[in-house]
């Protein structure tokens, strides 16, 4: 699992020799660690307008250094672009022009956030709001050194201040977004709230993780324990050792279950209110691979991946939405996948349930909102998991390289985004599907 | 506190629930894991199961029938291998393949009087891991070199040594007094009770089926935690079918005379295996917000003269379980699931053939005729030793948890709480059994048979 080229490369011999034959360089990413500083070095926020000084505010009062205007060769932590006032594509130029020379100036693993608003409106306001999606993602490929670029969509009438529009900006700017790189995340509702201690972001909330014995799901468990949730930790009977292993380790329970079967919901419900008197979070993780050509598909190795990836998130979501135990802003978060999103072959069974998975978060967000909840998914690229390390060397190695920051992610860096988006600061966030990826160059 | 030196008030032990490892054959998945490798990974299941991490338990309760000189304190290091908290104390106990029962009655007994509010009772065995101990010979060469001072003194010891005491003492399962085996035994009492070959098979068919088809229904999801590699009891055989099991030559009682009819198929096989019960005081599993499946109502041990021929070695439950009722006002007829250990098809079949059997109840128990008929549909329905196996001192644990979880899936019956009954053989011709009741809120132990 460890990604020896991209040791190689970052010290001595290794990295001269990469550099001199121009060979790619993948940067240690800058990752969040308990205790850390949201971000190393002063903010530049540019852009002018109530939207601007409102973040700028914000961003103060989180403690942070804040620039108005460059200072020439002040190394930066981050640039925050705030476009949300833009009404043609001209008005891009003035804000984007100004600062792009802080650019030289980002540090490594720095970042780069636009704030702008969900095309709409006249011809020329949407123009230049659609601008910024095409802008923000040639940016994001430019930027060296485990820097990245992300950027909010603000809905109509969102302020730049909404509480989810600042919990984006956050996660964006802080360590936990490593492996997230040319994305949007968009706001459509002022709901949510800004957590008391930004340590201990789902302090008090009982999460249910499906799929937690190994991989992204073991890590999703203790990045949810480590930001203060209560972890019910699910998977299959037959992989109860590793998950008795995984539940010890973040003093969590540990529920044997086959998530397919039809009472599976009604027992993910039972055992969390049992045992631990709640349930406000659930993480759709498990999921299996068949890979086959489909011309060489057969029913067992189609059937199997639809019933686990998708029919029974969808089993569940029913019995979730049925309990009066799922009604104070609760969080539905799923895995996907960009082979859901972008295809990949030999993969059409796996595509089609995590295809399916994306149509399932947009169709049940609006059932949620009722409730003060929300429902994403989060699609990861390639992940350095024990699947991904079956993967043949050469392929692997392509795979890996073919993203803006030329590496694999890590099974944490996709349970980052999934406990950002299952804590309060992105209650006005939902049916959204959010890539850790990279920004891999293929798919959307 | 219990100041004026009055007895306490005996409140309710019941069980939260339990864990064990798959069961293996001897020489299977198994075979290099020691006793305390698979009771820590027992209790480790039953910690995540329930959330006991850190958690300062009253007291941990477990032993094994085979056991290394070593593993004096081998609870006690299980327990600080595992995820509990390091101040929870423990101790060993030994009783035979009675040992996991006892385990659970001596623990639920002191959750009764009010000593512990949680406990976890155990057991596990190991025939793959076995110790093998130096000859009786070499052993007191060993100790007097151990005490020489001279080199003479140390040459004179040495010469004592004959080849024969270099060949180890392998542990065997024939009794001391006897000198024969358990199975040897069992064939005396098959025998003498008339138990056909036919009736041993299909009573072992039977707990195939029943085992098999509680894993298909995933009644064991939330008792057992896969351990290298296994899901599933090894010795399970889904398959096995009547024709199978007829074809298997008689491996015990060939030299009595009578036909012989103990096989490998309707005997237990030498298994590796861990249990563990979570057991607590009602106060206790509410703070904790912890299931209560059932209550631990009462136990009783026996033995019997098998030295002297009066009964066979594994009959001790036919005296236990009868005085135990009485004491509860009871009769089999109340009973709704029997558990009795299949050491052999053969003990079980005895043991009901001797309750069925009028004169047996009149001069042996002491009854106005026989003690009663075993329903067969209520006997070990989600099958027993001859599918799981048996590691000894693991099959108390593992009967407990899946009749407590049985008795709270019934809940109640005719008005009243399900009630189970478990039996247990074991070596030195002793046995212990147990009653239990499914959970049920406000009745205190013993007040609704009056």
């Amino acid at each position: 699992m460890t990604d020896t080229y991209a040791r190689l490369v970052n010290q001595g011999l290794g990295r001269d020799l990469a550099r001199k034959l121009g060979l790619p360089q993948p940067a240690e990413l800058r990752r969040y660690r308990p205790g850390q500083p949201l971000i190393d070095g002063p903010v530049l926020v540019g852009g002018s307008g109530p939207g601007a000084d409102g973040i700028a505010a914000a961003l103060l009062s989180w403690g942070l250094d804040v620039r108005r205007h460059a200072v020439p060769r002040e190394k930066l932590g981050g640039i925050v672009l705030v476009l949300d006032a833009v009404e043609a594509p001209v008005d891009l130029e003035q804000p984007v022009l100004a600062a792009a020379p802080s650019l030289r100036d980002l540090a490594p693993g720095g970042r780069v956030v636009t704030v702008s608003r969900v095309p709409g409106g006249t011809p020329s306001t949407a123009a230049a709001r659609q601008g910024v999606d095409g802008l923000l993602r040639s940016l994001a490929k430019e930027l060296r050194a485990g820097a990245t670029g992300n950027g909010i969509l603000l809905a109509e009438d969102i302020s730049p201040t909404a509480p989810s529009a600042l919990g984006a900006l956050r996660f964006f700017l802080s360590g936990r977004s490593a492996f997230v790189d040319g994305q949007f995340v968009r706001v459509s509702s002022a709901d949510g709230r800004m957590p008391d201690d930004a340590g201990a972001p789902l302090a008090g909330k009982v999460a249910v993780v499906t799929g937690a014995a190994r991989g992204i799901g073991a890590a999703i468990a203790r990045t949810l324990h480590r930001d203060g949730a209560t972890v019910v930790a699910v998977d299959v009977p037959a992989a109860g050792d590793h998950l008795a292993e995984v539940a010890n380790g973040i003093r969590g329970t540990a529920l044997q279950l086959d998530i397919t079967r039809g009472d599976a919901g009604q027992r993910i419900v039972d055992h969390a209110v049992q045992r631990h008197g709640r349930l406000d979070v659930v993480v759709h993780n498990a999921g299996i691979t068949r890979d086959k050509l489909l011309v060489n598909m057969d029913q067992s190795r189609w059937g199997s991946v639809i019933d686990v990836n998708i029919t029974a998130q969808l089993r569940i979501n029913e019995a979730l939405l049925a309990s009066e135990h799922f009604r104070s802003a609760p969080r539905i978060v799923s895995v996907a996948s960009t082979s859901g999103i972008a295809g990949n072959r030999g993969q059409t069974n796996y595509a089609a349930s995590k295809g399916g998975v994306m149509g399932m978060v947009r169709a049940t967000a609006p059932l949620l909102a009722e409730y003060g909840g929300s429902i994403n998914a989060v699609a990861p690229g390639f992940i350095e998991t024990e699947m991904t390390a079956r993967i043949p060397f050469a392929t692997r190695e392509i795979a890996r390289r073919l993203n803006s920051l030329q590496q694999g992610g890590h099974p944490g860096d996709v349970a980052e985004a999934i406990s950002f988006l299952a804590g309060d600061s992105a209650g006005g966030i939902s049916g959204e599907v959010l890539r850790v990826c990279g920004q891999n160059l293929v798919g959307a | 506190m219990p100041m004026d030196g009055q007895p306490q008030p005996v409140r309710k032990a019941v069980v939260v629930g339990g864990n064990r490892i798959p069961f293996a054959r001897t020489g299977g998945a198994y075979t290099k894991s020691s006793n305390q490798d698979m009771l820590t990974a027992a209790l480790d299941g039953l910690i995540a199961r329930f959330g006991l991490q850190e958690e300062r338990i009253g007291e941990v309760a477990a032993g094994a029938v085979l056991k290394h000189s070593r593993d004096f304190n081998l609870t006690r290091e299980a327990v600080l291998g595992s995820a509990l908290s390091p101040e929870t104390p423990a101790y060993d106990l030994q009783q035979a393949c009675a040992t996991g029962l006892e385990t659970v009655l001596g623990l639920a007994n002191k959750i009764r009087l009010g000593q512990l509010d949680s406990a976890i009772a155990g057991g596990v065995d190991s025939a793959s891991d076995a110790p093998i101990a130096v000859s009786e010979g070499l052993r007191e060469v060993l100790l007097d070199l151990s005490r020489a001072k001279t080199l003479p003194q140390r040459l004179q010891i040495l010469a004592r040594l004959r080849p024969k005491d270099l060949a180890p003492d392998a542990p065997n399962t024939g009794e001391p007094r006897t000198g024969l085996s358990m199975g040897e035994h069992q064939a005396l009492t098959t025998a003498q009770w008339n138990i056909s070959r036919e009736a041993q098979d299909e009573l072992a068919l039977n707990s195939h089926r029943n085992l098999a088809a509680a894993y298909e229904a995933g009644f064991f999801d939330d008792l057992l935690t896969p351990y290298r590699g296994l899901t599933r009891d090894s010795n399970l055989r889904p398959d096995t079918s009547p024709e199978k099991l007829a074809s298997l030559k008689p491996v015990f009682g060939r030299n009595l005379g009578s036909e012989a009819t103990m096989t490998a198929g309707n005997s237990t096989p030498l298994t590796d295996g861990a249990s563990t019960v979570l057991l607590a005081s009602e106060e206790w599993a509410d703070g904790h917000d912890l299931p209560k499946l059932a209550t631990v109502l009462d136990g009783e041990a026996a033995a019997v003269d098998f030295v002297h021929g009066k009964d066979g070695l594994l009959m001790a439950p036919v005296f236990a379980v009868p005085r135990l009722l009485a004491r509860n006002g009871l009769t089999l007829d109340d009973i709704d699931y029997f558990e009795i250990h299949e050491a052999f098809a053969g003990t079980v079949l005895s043991t009901l053939a001797a309750w069925e059997d009028d004169k047996f109840g009149r001069e042996r128990l002491g009854l106005d005729g026989a003690f009663g008929k075993v329903d067969r549909s209520k006997l070990n329905v989600n099958g027993s030793s001859l599918a799981a196996g048996h590691p000894f001192a693991a099959t108390g644990g593992r009967i407990v948890a899946t009749l407590a979880k049985m008795l709270h899936e019934k809940g109640t019956t005719g008005g009243r709480p399900a009630l189970g009954l478990v039996s247990v053989c074991a070596a030195g011709g002793q046995g212990v059994v147990a009653l239990l009741e499914a959970y049920s809120e406000g009745t205190t132990p013993g007040d609704i048979h009056d």
